[in-house]
């Protein structure tokens, strides 16, 4: 099929921003990454954006396609639904060049939660027990990958420097919930300010 | 914002180490160092949490016992075998012992890993796996649902950060800094601004990965072109082993996308066209034939061959006996849909996400995808560079993970056994830098260390060039996909070298479009390919140089394994002139004898 694509397009040096619109013939199947991949190859070299795993483990092609923040290389063209593909960069970061944006304070911010284990007890010589169901309290958040897609689909993320976005409560989930750590007390001093945490029951996420 | 040019002068910085590359071989090395007074940096060209160890879904092999009978022995007795006799029997001892704690240890890091019934570290099986020395396969790889690579990788980040690690992120190491037999640090161009940057170091540890993306098809990141693989050989160290490369039975048809082992390890089936009616029944497939005792759960290299041989026989599943594009079955069906959600979301939802194909419902269709290099640069058990193959290292220069060659996968390595090597051999490298910074002193660089990369560069942007990255790049995947993949033989690797030899020559006079120095993407595209293609060139020349078919090389020509002349790991370097020479290291055999090697 004939596909029309958008790409958002950022100079740095001239702060100049327009989009660029490629025609091209796509299989109904192909991912929108294999779509840019090929613009890059064949029609424009200089489109900069970042892409690794190119099958959604990696979190490095977190863009808006079509209004929604998605994974390039987790979307493919017959699920747009539309041969008109409009590709931005992720809102409410600073955009560095086309579509790559700034991902350093997204990382900082997550620091903020204390993003790493903080064990309860001495580590034992084997390993620390947990029970299936424990282990199953924080399954979906250790599954995140970082993309920072939610982070930046946020109007408050957008518009309050302070508010760290949804990735960091994840991050924050992951350890809390977490029958092994003990770092409640120091991660509280986030939690309360932040958000009223809903039971682990509840909180269904990724 | 100014715009900046790359001719004027690069900044420099001083560690006591840096550490290069942030995949779980580079954070485990970094975090030993952490232990330490010294000052560190890690640079890597993508933010570590993208790293490609992310990738890794089916589990880390030790021997713990948690489910059954283990030990390391087995592990031992199984990793040799599985490299048919081409693991050095030393280095393999110690990761099979050290895997247990290195395991443990990942656990209290707070590694979420699945869990038994009881409570512990829940483990699976897997191809190559046994127990008792080859009796029936055993769980040992313990895993954290499919997603055990995602796991390591941000558990190891996590306590970086703890640590307060100092990380360049996106920062692109071009080049080594080598005085004689020394090195020195490195040279890096920064993504963000195309500024150069000079790293220098007393100790500097290279955990920069693979380099799948010289193929067509492959499982591994558009990041795994083997860059350092190709900076060291280009200073004079020579790579170790590079004909074996593993190709993994059970790609995702067409993408190459992973379907890990665990799939096979809980029960999965492989099936050809003959074997339709059986999808579901959980009756024995065409491996059943192949390895009777281990079946499905055979080696990769004996799978991927197996999976060849049926197509080539009419037996693929669309019958035209083309190994590029016939595929066959891997039927989960039977595993119901408890076993498929639980233990293998991830893959299901790749299976469903790319080919439309629910695993609950039907098989996936695979075939064989590009996976792992064995081969790498040359380490000893402590993660020291070798510069030869009298074992003389490079002073100050380490390497482990997928990138080095420690030799403990040989010529096929068992799969969860690079999980295990990441973080053994990365530790055990941080150590040793730390032991090695006590005494050691900054060397002299030159007036102008970055020359090199800046002249490259400048070629690249400025030169003028009429050929374009991509169809050199494809040209080179598909030669290598057909030529020097799962069968070799004398022709079709002459017609590699002799290929990647001309794209060679049409690379000096590629010419990069984009101009900016900021996030110029097609610029380190073109960077990439260059490496790749020596990469390419190296492993074209050892296959054809190596005549006997062992673990992953399996030549047509020289069918049978040949212990009498090459029991041996092959030493390739290149000269400035692209001669290409040879030498040989015997392998390190202790407890086993080499025997034919069946399952
Ligand atoms: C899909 C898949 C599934 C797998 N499953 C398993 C499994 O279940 N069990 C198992 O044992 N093994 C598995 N493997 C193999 C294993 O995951 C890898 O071999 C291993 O993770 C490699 O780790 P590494 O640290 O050596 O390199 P990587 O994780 O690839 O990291 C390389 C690092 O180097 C950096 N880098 C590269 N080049 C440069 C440069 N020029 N300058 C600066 N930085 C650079 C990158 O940014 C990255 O940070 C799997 C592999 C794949 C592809
Ligand atoms: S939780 Fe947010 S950052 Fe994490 S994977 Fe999901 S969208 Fe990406
Ligand atoms: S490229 Fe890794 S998530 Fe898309």
């Amino acid at each position: 099929m004939q596909v029309t694509v958008e790409i958002w397009r950022y100079d740095p040096v001239t702060e100049e921003s327009h989009f660029d619109s490629f025609v091209r013939e796509a299989d109904p199947t192909e991912r929108v990454l294999d779509v840019m991949l090929a613009i890059k190859d064949e029609d424009d070299g200089s489109v900069a954006f970042r892409k690794s795993c190119a099958h959604g483990v990696c979190g490095s092609d977190a863009m808006e396609i079509n209004g929604l923040n998605r994974l390039a290389c987790q979307v493919l063209i017959q699920d747009l639904e539309t041969d008109l593909i409009r590709i931005r960069p992720l809102r409410g970061m600073k955009v560095l060049r086309d579509l790559i944006v700034d991902m350093d304070p997204f990382f900082e911010g997550l620091k903020q939660v204390q993003p790493y284990f903080i064990p309860a007890e001495e580590a034992p010589a084997t390993e620390y027990r947990q029970s299936i169901d424990e282990r199953a309290a924080f399954d979906d958040t250790t599954k995140c990958i970082m993309c920072g897609a939610c982070t930046t689909s946020c109007p408050s993320f957008w518009s309050n420097d302070a508010y760290l976005g949804p990735a960091a409560f994840v991050k924050a989930h992951r350890f809390i919930f977490d029958s092994r750590d003990a770092g409640d007390s120091v991660r509280s001093c986030f939690r309360p300010r932040r958000l009223a945490v809903a039971p682990a029951s509840s909180w269904s996420l990724v | 914002m100014q715009p900046r040019t790359v001719l004027g002068a690069a900044t420099v910085h001083r560690f006591d180490a840096i550490v290069v590359g942030a995949g779980g071989a580079g954070l485990r090395c970094a975090l030993e160092l952490s232990e330490h007074d010294y000052s560190v940096a890690v640079i890597s060209k993508l933010y570590p949490v993208r790293s490609h160890t992310g990738a890794a879904q089916g589990g880390v092999g030790a021997a713990l016992g948690n489910e059954e009978e283990d030990k390391p022995e087995w592990h031992f007795f199984d990793t040799v075998k599985g490299s048919d006799y081409l693991g050095d029997q030393d280095a393999i001892e110690l990761m099979c012992e050290e895997a247990i704690a290195a395991v443990y240890e990942l656990e209290h890091f707070g590694l979420p890993f699945s869990r038994t019934p009881d409570g512990k570290i829940a483990q699976r099986p897997f191809g190559g796996h046994t127990r008792n020395f080859g009796e029936a396969p055993v769980k040992r790889a313990a895993y954290a649902a499919d997603r055990t690579g995602h796991m390591i990788l941000h558990t190891l980040f996590d306590q970086c950060v703890k640590k307060e690690v100092r990380f360049f992120n996106e920062f692109y190491v071009l080049d080594l800094l080598k005085d004689g037999d020394a090195c020195l640090g490195v040279v890096a161009y920064e993504l963000a601004t195309g500024e150069i940057h000079i790293f220098q170091a007393k100790a500097t540890f290279i955990g920069t990965g693979g380099y799948g993306r010289v193929y067509s098809i492959t499982s591994n990141a558009h990041a795994s072109t083997g860059d350092c693989m190709a900076v060291c050989l280009r200073r004079g160290i020579p790579l170790e082993d590079m004909e074996f490369v593993q190709f993994h039975p059970t790609g995702l048809r067409r993408l190459g996308i992973l379907v890990s082992e665990a799939a096979r390890g809980e029960g999965g089936i492989l099936r050809n066209r003959e074997d339709l009616d059986n999808i579901g029944s959980g009756k024995d497939g065409f491996m059943a034939a192949v390895a009777p005792t281990v079946k499905d759960l055979a080696p990769r290299d004996m799978v991927a061959r197996a999976i060849y041989d049926e197509i080539k026989a009419g037996r693929g599943i669309d019958g035209s006996g083309d190994t590029g594009s016939d595929y066959v079955y891997l039927d989960l069906v039977h595993l119901g849909e408890m076993v498929i959600n639980t233990k293998l979301p991830d893959i299901s939802h790749f299976s469903r996400t790319y080919l439309a194909v629910d695993p609950i419902v039907e098989p996936i269709p695979v075939q064989p995808t590009t996976h792992y290099a064995m081969g790498g640069i040359p380490t000893d058990t402590q993660g020291r560079v070798m510069r030869n193959a009298r074992n003389e290292p490079v002073e100050g220069l380490y390497a482990a993970g997928e990138v080095a060659c420690v030799s403990v996968h040989g010529a096929n390595r068992l799969g969860t056994n690079s999980l295990v090597d990441i973080v053994v051999f990365g530790r055990r490298a941080g150590a040793d830098m730390a032991r090695y910074l006590k005494d050691a002193q900054f060397g002299h660089i030159g007036s102008e260390p970055d020359a090199f990369v800046r002249s490259e560069i400048d070629r690249l942007k400025h030169g003028g060039g009429k050929e374009r990255v991509a169809d050199i790049r494809k040209a080179m995947q598909s030669v290598m996909m057909v030529n020097s993949g799962v069968f070799r033989t004398e022709e079709n690797l002459t017609t590699a070298r002799d290929t990647i030899a001309e794209l060679r020559q049409r690379y000096r006079q590629v010419g990069v479009g984009d101009q900016s120095d900021y996030f110029n993407t097609e610029l380190v595209e073109a960077v990439e390919l260059g490496f790749m293609l020596d990469i390419a060139g190296t492993i074209a020349e050892s296959a054809l140089n190596r005549t006997e078919s062992r673990g992953a090389h399996s030549r047509e020509d020289y069918p049978e394994r040949d212990d009498k002349n090459w029991l041996k790991h092959t030493f390739i370097s290149v000269d400035e002139d692209g001669q290409v020479s040879f030498d040989y290291k015997p392998v390190t055999i202790t407890k086993f004898k080499p025997k034919p090697r069946v399952y």
